[in-house]
């Protein structure tokens, strides 16, 4: 299982349901810093044609954050064949919104607030 | 090696909705982070602590709104608290003139209606013109347009420190009004001769039924509770 356990945040790819998960607080220190975790991501994107990226467990996430989340999400128009859905949290204030500004950058991804 | 300044220097500028004749909040709380030796990296975990307890201790001022419609908005306002004064923390770091030992400081003011945000760092005399065009920018255009257009552009480029948007998503996510004032400190001491800092204010509008209201809830709390939550 690919993953990067630290103490404020978790990020792991279960690969059964080729689900990405982002938990805790990610505050680090601009793209170099979150470029293991767009690696994740970028795995999860090449292996089969749909990928589940769940952050209902995430609380905080910095500029920096959202900007590798936004840089992935572009990334993926290339990919015509994989779809991807963001699941997130009704209880966390920023989510619904963040969730639609990712779904402005690529239409057909799926989001869902629980 | 104290740098001492005597008096600050007729006023350079001051852009965007920087909140200057505001009068003094009762409720505040200051910051100061000296100038350190001790590398960015190794402190960068200050501006995370320092932002969770600044919206921790702003939440001390709301203490009795217990209905349930001013606790979603208490934590929204507690959400935005931390990621502004964190995204403040974070630039004023990356960005401040280690060669000006000049300290950072953060304030958060409360007032009736809304949150006023305050980070003094110094900046290098290269950067001033740079950054005044960046804000000349975030001014003059539709802050959403250009958190997409930003995104866009760089969609080739590795992974940079930043690009900005911190500024934009404080704008488009938390409805905050950003301001900003550069000013010239005059040193007694020639080296360096002159440090210029810059301030950036973020004005977050609350509820300010959520203020009021703190009031008289508070008056209930001496009283008979009405809420057992049984």
């Amino acid at each position: 299982m690919m993953e990067i356990k630290a103490d404020l945040y978790w990020v792991w790819l279960s690969e059964e349901a080729n689900c990405v998960t982002l938990e805790g607080i990610l505050r680090l220190n601009g793209g170099e810093e979150y470029a293991p975790i767009a690696q994740i991501l970028d795995s999860a994107a090449t292996q089969g044609d749909s990928m589940v990226i769940d952050i209902q467990d995430l609380s905080f996430l910095n500029s920096s954050g959202i900007h590798m989340l936004s840089k992935f999400v572009i990334q993926q128009r290339k990919q015509e064949n994989l779809q991807i859905k963001v699941i997130g949290s009704r209880r966390v204030p920023w989510h619904e919104k963040s969730l639609q500004s990712l779904k402005r950058l690529l239409p057909k991804l799926e989001i869902e607030l629980r | 090696m104290a740098l001492k300044q005597t008096k600050r220097d007729p006023m350079l500028k001051i852009i965007g909705d920087y909140p200057e004749d505001l009068p003094r909040s009762e409720e505040n709380l200051t910051l100061r982070f000296s100038p350190s030796k001790t590398s960015i990296q190794q402190r960068w975990r200050n501006n995370g602590l320092s932002a969770d307890f600044i919206a921790d201790y702003l939440m001390t001022f709301f203490l009795g709104n217990d209905q349930e419609d001013s606790q979603n908005l208490l934590l929204e306002i507690k959400t935005s608290t931390a990621y502004i004064a964190n995204e403040l923390l974070e630039n004023a770091m990356k960005y401040n003139d280690e060669s000006s030992h000049q300290a950072i400081v953060f304030s958060l003011n409360l007032y009736t209606d809304q949150l006023v945000f305050l980070t003094a760092n110094s900046i290098g005399v290269g950067h001033i013109i740079q950054f005044q065009d960046y804000i000349q920018e975030l001014l003059d255009n539709d802050p959403e347009d250009l958190f997409f257009s930003k995104l866009e552009q760089e969609d080739e480029s590795p992974l940079s420190k930043g690009a900005g948007l911190g500024l934009l998503t404080m704008m488009i996510q938390h409805q905050a009004k950003l301001g900003w004032k550069f000013e010239r400190l005059e040193a007694v001491d020639p080296t360096p001769p002159l440090v210029t800092t810059v301030t950036t204010s973020v004005c977050l509008p609350i509820g300010s039924s959520l203020t009021k209201q703190n009031g008289s809830t508070q008056q209930n709390r001496h009283g008979k509770s009405h809420h057992d939550g049984n």
